[in-house]
């Protein structure tokens, strides 16, 4: 085989263009789907040990680049401090910052930002804005330093989840606004340990696929944090509508 | 030439035909014929030799390691055999578990509880390595085209209460966990009260709480995670026994080390002799059966050949009830000054809880049949004490599981026997197994495989403790 090289970096780059996080990079094998939607190396590796190999190697690969998007910077920090290496982490992820007193700092569409906060030496990180970004348990020790921080936007991020809610803890002293809305991994077990966030004013807790009973949560969420605005589903969204379009819809109104 | 034997190999009735043809005789010895033909067939072919009858449902007659007991000890030691070993492949493990339903097997049973609020250091360093390991779940056991493993993890927190007696061993404990790296923080009794407004705080005096990395977990997608991952290691399963009839096969040299194990295969007579290097008692509460059929114990007492493994099973109840106006969601695993201990379940104020008897009062442990009574004199009313709000609670089922009890100091067992030297032991947890086994299944891994303990020290927790009489007593168990 000529370039083998190039082969695999095709196998990869097909491999990985359908999947967002290392959880996507399994399908779940269901009777309806095997027949449908199987990829060439799905096929061939029931066939081949050696694909199968080859497969759990790309699936290796995948964890390794999360852990290696969420390596410690530790250079940075012994230099700059703590505030700064936080924030040098989330825009090299593709997050914002916003430092006391100055304007959001956010990297342009091919990922380039300014350097300007690495002389904003003593100035307390306020608010993060790591939406979609590949932060994981072990990229939050990055975050955990910044003790002033007001308000933290955790949107849509692929590899949130219930540990690391529990792991926030530090944060309760300052920590005024938390937003987790469309996380694929946060359940109603993470979000019982936001209790220890006192401070807490606003929390959005809207569209997580895995919570289990979004109405009921956000009641206890409410009665677990009384002094919060919690939002998130309304309490009704559990309950089917019973109006005289009904029998034209497909399927009930209810998200799942 | 090689196509001679391969007509020899494959065609048995024409072999015994011409056998019998060409010597002349014709003997109703079918038997010694049969034997002959396959001493015959093992000269030329080597490796496994040809079978004659379908032995597709028997374990190998030959394994490495034969670890006795498939529950959540005995998978996490195959797990990281299979992970630590040099090359692929190279090591042959087989599972015998006598019932692959699982319905009497404390890690189904058990509430699922993890925390590091122990008194040894061992213990704390063997939680903190398993919290770890669950948190990488998925990445351990990673099987390609499965669904990831959901742990269904509560990382509420565990909370030990303690009245004025026990508050200074329990800040001493505190102080140990904080520097094996535990994540605890004390709290006094108003603290108590402004945190968790349900509790009634009288007669406690301080409180320990874990910030990070405590709670529960579902112990079935535990299992279940790391049977598949290891079935998709190459390890072997069977559903099979072994029993007091034919236990052990005896060594050839005379000494007390087993040569194999026998197994008898489920709802038959069949006995398969499965010869092994290693033997691995994994057999959580019924481990000290195992141990005594393997000559461990039989001596004088005081001796080392007459020191029984002290592993007895124990029965401990688990009642849910239902509770409307009970804590929220921010209730932590909660044990009591009393020894009783509740935690949330679910989303629709249920709970769960139990209490571990006295000794004056264990129940009898030949089947799993609970007694409700128990719950209602003595597990409700310290409940109701301190949690007022349980005082309306409606009991609505309970369930039995068996601890692996250690009747010498309720910690567990690792490590080779000193006489027995190839039986190794992964028991005796008294409760804490189910968190601890994944730290657990790479110490006796690595000693399996590398003749010492390397992640975690626990030489403490040896056999040679019972002969010698030292205990390695831990206060907090529950």
């Amino acid at each position: 085989m000529a370039a083998p090289g190039a082969f695999l970096r095709r196998v990869a780059r097909e491999w990985t263009r359908h999947a967002r996080g290392i959880h996507d990079m399994r399908e779940s094998v269901t009777p309806d789907s095997s027949q449908k939607r199987r990829t060439l190396l799905q096929f061939l590796s029931s066939y081949f040990h050696d694909i199968e190999v080859l497969r759990e190697y790309l699936l290796r690969m995948e964890i390794h680049k999360m852990h290696w998007k969420n390596r410690p910077v530790s250079s940075i920090q012994e230099k700059y401090g703590p505030s700064i290496a936080g924030a040098l982490f989330v825009l090299k992820q593709g997050g914002s910052v916003k430092f006391r007193d100055k304007e959001w700092i956010r990297p342009d569409g091919r990922g380039r930002f300014s350097s300007e906060f690495l002389e904003f030496q003593g100035v307390p990180v306020e608010a993060v804005d790591a939406s979609g970004c590949a932060i994981n348990y072990q990229g939050l020790d990055h975050l955990l330093p910044l003790k002033e921080l007001r308000s933290l936007r955790l949107r849509r991020c692929p590899n949130v989840d219930d540990w690391c809610l529990g792991r926030l803890h530090p944060l309760a002293g300052s920590l005024q606004e938390l937003s987790l809305a469309g996380c694929p991994r946060i359940s109603e077990r993470g979000l019982a340990c936001l209790h220890h966030l006192q401070n807490l004013r606003r929390l959005d807790i809207s569209d997580l696929p895995a919570v289990s009973h979004p109405g009921l949560t956000q009641i206890l969420v409410e009665e677990m944090l009384p002094h919060c605005e919690v939002l998130g589903a309304d309490w009704a969204q559990g309950l089917t509508l019973r109006r005289e379009e009904q029998p034209r819809d497909t399927g009930s109104p209810v998200s799942a | 030439m090689f196509r001679r034997v391969l007509q020899l190999g494959l065609g048995p009735g024409r072999l015994t035909r011409g056998l019998g043809t060409r010597r002349g005789s014709f003997t109703l010895d079918w038997e010694a014929q049969v034997l002959e033909v396959k001493k015959k067939l093992r000269s030329i072919l080597p490796g496994e030799p040809l079978e004659l009858h379908d032995t597709s449902h028997l374990p190998p007659e030959h394994s490495d390691v034969v670890i006795v007991g498939g529950g959540i000890l005995g998978l996490s030691v195959a797990f990281w055999l299979k992970k630590l070993e040099k090359k692929r492949d190279a090591i042959r493990v087989l599972v015998v578990e006598q019932d692959h339903t699982y319905s009497k097997a404390s890690t189904g049973l058990s509430v699922g509880g993890i925390w590091q609020q122990f008194s040894l250091p061992e213990n704390i360093q063997l939680s903190l390595f398993s919290i770890n390991f669950l948190r990488n779940i998925n990445e351990h056991l990673a099987v390609v085209d499965a669904p990831p493993v959901d742990l269904k993890f509560n990382p509420a927190g565990y909370l030990v209460l303690a009245s004025e007696k026990d508050a200074a061993s329990l800040e001493n404990k505190v102080r140990v966990q904080r520097q094996e790296g535990a994540k605890i923080c004390l709290m006094s009794a108003e603290q108590l009260q402004n945190k968790f407004p349900w509790i009634n705080t009288e007669g406690v005096a301080l409180a320990s709480y874990g910030m990070e990395d405590e709670g529960w977990f579902d112990p079935w997608s535990l299992l279940h995670g790391l049977r598949r991952k290891v079935q998709s290691m190459g390890v072997l399963f069977c559903q099979g026994e072994v029993t007091r009839e034919k236990a052990f096969l005896p060594s050839s040299t005379g000494d007390m080390k087993p040569r194999g194990v026998w197994v008898k295969m489920d709802n038959s007579l069949e006995y398969q002799p499965v010869e092994c290097a290693v033997v691995i008692n994994a057999a959580g509460a019924w481990s000290g059966q195992i141990a005594e059929l393997a000559g461990i114990g039989n001596g004088p007492p005081g001796t080392l050949q007459g020191t029984k493994l002290p592993v007895e099973p124990r029965k401990r109840y688990v009642y849910l009830w239902h509770c409307p106006q009970g804590p929220g969601l921010e209730a932590p695993l909660v044990a009591d000054t009393s020894g009783v201990y509740f935690r949330r379940e679910g989303l629709g104020s249920n709970y769960l809880g139990g209490c571990s008897p006295t000794e004056e009062e264990e129940p009898d442990p030949a089947n799993l049949e609970v007694d409700h009574d128990f719950f209602q004199k003595k597990v409700l009313p310290h409940l109701a004490q301190r949690v007022p709000a349980f005082e309306t609670l409606k009991v609505h089922s309970a369930w039995a599981g068996y601890y692996d009890y250690n009747t010498f100091d309720q910690n567990g067992v690792v490590g080779p026997h000193p006489l027995v030297v190839n039986m190794y032991f992964a028991t005796g947890f008294s409760g804490h197994g189910l968190q601890h086994a994944p730290g657990i299944g790479r110490a006796v891994a690595e000693m399996v495989l590398q003749g010492g303990f390397e992640t975690i020290n626990m030489s403490p927790f040896l056999f040679s403790r019972f002969y010698l009489g030292e205990k390695l007593q831990d206060y907090n168990i529950l």
